[in-house]
């Protein structure tokens, strides 16, 4: 019987010739809602949010330390670098609250009082199988902070921590805008904008990382 | 216009085409790779600033420098220290495994009192306040009603400062049972004392010998300083030094000697007779030295050598025949700068003295003593604190003889008697006894006989950093904290030629609740007050440690070791002049003391001899495997939870047995399960299990892994020093 109406369906098609606005109309549907889930809803699922522990203000330091960036993020004795600083560091003028900042007050309260380590959220941190050592680019390529950091001593606020809720790495890695393209050399940190870099200035580098082997140079 | 299946097939398309328009696809795909390769269980090495801490290993009596690599507050390698004299940048499989000891799920996170039975593993965490405040009430309550002797305490501490302490504590409080656990260092140092004479501790130029006999001594296996032999042997190999080792199981030393002599087990004492009958008869003996500096050859020594020991005789005993008993001597006798050596596998057990005796008197017959690459005398500064005024209490408790029947002030202890007297209850009764880096239920021979006499210990306090077999079966455990989160001096390296100073110092900070052994001992010796308070007046063990290194200390904190290069070991004149070297120790018969001391059990009811053998892969002491050490074990030696015992094929092939056999092995003190492995390298009639393994007590990591083999050996006590002397015991196998 169902073979019959199946087959009986055929030579009424083109009565349904009126429904091809339809189809289209579904499709354009289809198309706009899951242009909408990718590009809009799909971002704000894949992230997730947190503030730092303590609002710190660049800006603020920046004007009190004679070094620049390395005051605190300094290389140690052993050519490694020291990332964001340890309490042992902050102790050398915060012993004692020092302004008038609430949360600086906080800092000392919370941590310096009971020697805790504050646990910052590093945004440029790479996954823990990339290799990279700010000694070569900053020492030996002498290249600046702000080409992968951007305006960070600019900054009179910690805006909020973002990360991906599948890898749990900090957004700034792929970039805020979920398409990847970028504006300025900071916006993202993936292989290809290391690449781009190493390819560019391979011959002067004389760069191991773009030869064949070069893959175990990074990934670990 | 109608909807139909057609218009959701398009609506699907569209979504489609969107989806794969946006950037969710290969985002998502680039996500998933990121994540499958940081999975977040895989351990991630914490970032921060490296440093590294030099330190000494105070694992076993090899004395090794160690650089131990920090992140932060946190170790994560230990290596060998390069510019440490004895392990020069060298590290064993256990100095390697400090880490797991360090942050391993072993230690006892806090003093610790028991509740349930003894032995059940059930405590209550207590205060340290508490912990101490019962035990100096109890010891007082002891001392105040006059029994201060039933205090006793076991050691197994390497810090020279710490057994100071211990002994201090013993004078002042008034007990003669102080027991430090002997090693073959205290064998060699009887033996050094009876035909030397004096005092010393004895050093092997192993690095200049020419020639090197090893009586049973596992030289590759763990003894001595287990770094600084394998580097001595690398040079033997390399200059062409020949090594001979007389054993009657391939060990990892018989494998890498030169020659493997297989001697009947037991009988490696007369095979050095029997080659001092060769040097006799045959005059290869150093006339010089012989003539001018020693005594008792001729008139007790050599009449027993010849009578009695005469090649043909010595074969029939030890199995090896006349003609390399006669090659080896002559090949000793004529080599330069030979060395004879003994002290069974590690030395952990001091053993008879008729071996040390035999083997001591072959260096002396070819001259080879305080010579370069030869056997030295050390003789060390040991500082002297001022002696302690006892009051009529502590008097009196020391007027008891010692329970294990040695002499007081002690100079040498048998713990194995102590725990004997202790379990027949015949003399004075131990109330209350301290275990301080030691865990002697589980190394001492026949643990059965040393859970007798703890059973009648109502009071045993364990010092231990782990819930070890000891610490399991006692009242009160008061953590130590481990090697690496404490400072302890270490004075002398086993086997070493030179004299050295070491301080072991913390790493890191204690990870646990626990207080040294050393600032414990002096709160309770405030809390007793009297005598004990005087004696012990200093502010903590860092005081003490100050008190007896002086201005070195502070050098020490920074060099960690101070070792004498420039030692020269006192010459003939010098040291022999007024004291000849004695053959015979003066005062013991001839007869008695080169009598070997048999194996206890009934040939007609156990035809094999079990012996025991130890492994560096295998520690076997007061430290417990770390499982790291555990996971290089051979699945030879341990397979699962089975203990495999070595059997020769042919004696296998006669009691019916194939390789990985379950069977029964028993001797007069016990059976156990285990299974067979056929080697060739054991005789036939020998069987052999490792020293190391089952553990009753610790982690799932070592409990229940393999067999103890001290449960299956007897202790039996040397008939002239008294040490523990057993090197094997009666033993049949039989199917499971």
């Amino acid at each position: 019987m169902s073979e019959h109406e199946h087959m009986d369906a055929a030579p009424h098609e083109s009565e349904d010739h009126g429904s091809g606005g339809m189809v289209f109309l579904f499709f354009l549907i289809g198309l706009a809602a899951s242009l909408i889930v990718g590009w809009v809803i799909f971002p704000k699922l894949l992230y997730s949010q947190k503030n730092q522990p303590i609002d710190f203000n660049h800006v603020l330091h920046n004007g009190l330390v004679s070094d620049g960036c390395a005051s605190c993020h300094f290389f140690r004795e052993d050519g490694t670098f020291s990332g964001s600083p340890t309490l042992a560091q902050c102790i050398d003028c915060h012993s004692d609250v020092q302004g008038e900042s609430e949360e600086e007050k906080r800092f000392v309260e919370e941590y310096v009082k009971k020697g805790i380590e504050v646990p910052w959220l590093i945004y440029a941190r790479q996954p823990n199988c990339v290799f990279f050592s700010h000694a070569a680019h900053v020492k030996i390529a002498k290249m600046e902070c702000v080409t992968c950091h951007g305006e960070m001593g600019e900054t009179e606020h910690l805006r909020p921590y973002e990360y991906n809720r599948i890898t749990g790495y900090s957004r700034d890695i792929w970039g805020h805008n979920i398409a990847g393209i970028k504006h300025h050399t900071w916006d993202r940190m993936k292989m290809d904008d290391c690449s781009e870099c190493h390819q560019q200035k391979k011959d002067m580098l004389g760069s191991v990382q773009t030869q064949k082997e070069g893959c175990f140079v990074c990934h670990k | 216009m109608k909807i139909d299946r057609r218009c959701f097939l398009s609506l699907a398309v569209g979504a489609g085409a969107g989806i794969a328009l946006s950037p969710l696809p290969w985002k998502l795909t680039d996500d998933v790779s990121i994540w499958s390769q940081n999975w977040p269980w895989t351990p991630v090495p914490k970032r921060g600033e490296a440093k590294t801490v030099h330190s000494i290993c105070t694992l076993c009596p090899g004395g090794c420098g160690i650089s131990v690599r920090k992140i932060d507050d946190r170790a994560v390698k230990i290596e060998g220290m390069k510019t440490h004299p004895v392990n020069q940048g060298g590290i064993c499989a256990l100095g390697l495994s400090g880490l797991q000891l360090l942050y391993g799920p072993t230690r006892v996170k806090g003093p610790l009192k028991r509740v349930g039975d003894r032995g059940k593993g059930q405590w209550m965490p207590i205060s340290w306040d508490q912990a101490i405040r019962e035990v100096t009430e109890k010891l007082a309550a002891i001392r105040k009603a006059g029994r201060p002797q039933s205090v006793a305490w076991i050691s197994g501490a390497s810090s020279n400062t710490l057994n100071l302490l211990l002994d201090r504590f013993s004078q002042a409080y008034g007990t003669p049972n102080g027991m430090r656990l002997p090693t073959l260092e205290d064998a060699y140092a009887l033996t050094v004392s009876l035909m030397n004479g004096g005092k010393a501790r004895i050093g092997f130029d192993f690095e200049h010998a020419g020639y090197v006999l090893s009586l049973g001594a596992g030289l590759l296996d763990g003894w001595g300083s287990p770094v600084r032999m394998f580097k001595a042997n690398a040079h033997w190999k390399a200059a062409g030094v020949k090594l001979v080792q007389v054993e009657p199981r391939l060990s990892r030393t018989a494998a890498k000697a030169d020659t493997w002599i297989s001697v009947n087990p037991g009988t490696e004492a007369a095979l050095a007779l029997g080659m001092a009958h060769v040097i006799l008869t045959e005059s290869l003996y150093k006339a010089d030295f012989v003539d001018s500096y020693t005594e008792g050859l001729m008139e007790g020594f050599r009449n027993i050598v010849l009578a009695d020991f005469s090649p043909e005789a010595v074969a029939k005993v030890t199995g090896v025949d006349a003609a390399t008993i006669t090659m080896l001597a002559r090949e000793f006798a004529k080599a330069k700068r030979p060395i004879a050596v003994c002290g069974r596998g590690q030395g952990t057990l001091p053993g008879s003295l008729d071996l040390f005796i035999a083997t001591h008197a072959l260096n002396a017959l070819v001259g080879n003593l305080n010579q370069p690459g030869g056997v030295w005398m050390v003789r060390e500064e040991i500082p002297s604190w001022p002696d302690v005024q006892p009051d009529s209490v502590a008097k009196a408790g020391l007027g008891y003889p010692r329970l294990d029947g040695g002499r007081t002030p002690a100079g040498i202890s048998l713990p194995n008697r102590f725990i004997q007297a202790v379990a027949s209850g015949k003399d004075y009764p131990v109330e209350a006894l301290l275990v301080v880096e030691s865990n002697p239920l589980y190394t001492l021979n026949d643990t059965a006989l040393v859970r007798q006499a703890f059973s009648k210990i109502p009071f045993i306090v364990s010092f231990s950093s782990f819930m070890d077999d000891t610490a399991a079966w006692s009242d009160l455990i008061l953590p130590n904290p481990i090697y690496l989160e404490r400072a302890d001096d270490v004075v002398g390296v086993s086997g070493y030629p030179y004299p050295t100073i070491a301080l072991s110092q913390p790493v890191v900070k204690p990870q646990c609740n626990t207080r040294p052994v050393g600032d414990v001992l002096l709160q309770i010796g405030k809390g007793l007050g009297d005598s004990v308070a005087t004696a012990l007046a200093w502010k903590d063990f860092n005081a003490c440690l100050e008190s007896s290194l002086g201005e070195r200390f502070k050098s020490l904190k920074k060099a960690v070791v101070w070792v004498d290069k420039g030692y020269q070991p006192a010459a003939w004149d010098e040291v022999f002049a007024t004291e000849r070297f004695s053959f015979i120790p003066k005062g013991i018969a001839a007869d008695a003391v080169l009598k070997p001391v048999g194996v206890p059990g009934d040939a007609g009811s156990f035809p094999l001899t079990l012996m025991a053998y130890d492994t560096m892969r295998l520690s076997n002491g007061y430290i417990g495997n770390p499982p790291f050490l555990t996971k290089i074990l051979e699945d030879t030696v341990l397979k699962q939870t089975d203990g495999l015992v070595e059997i020769n094929p042919k004696t296998a092939k006669s009691l019916g047995f194939d390789e990985g056999d379950r069977a029964q092995i028993e001797t007069p003190k016990g059976k156990a399960l285990v299974k067979v492995h056929l080697d060739d390298g054991i005789m036939p009639g020998v069987v052999a299990m490792p020293r190391g393994l089952g553990h009753e007590a610790y982690d799932a990591y070592l409990a229940g892994k393999g067999i103890n083999v001290n449960n299956l050996i007897a202790s039996v006590n040397d008939p002239v020093s008294g040490f523990e002397a057993a090197w094997g015991i009666r033993a049949k196998l039989s199917k499971a």
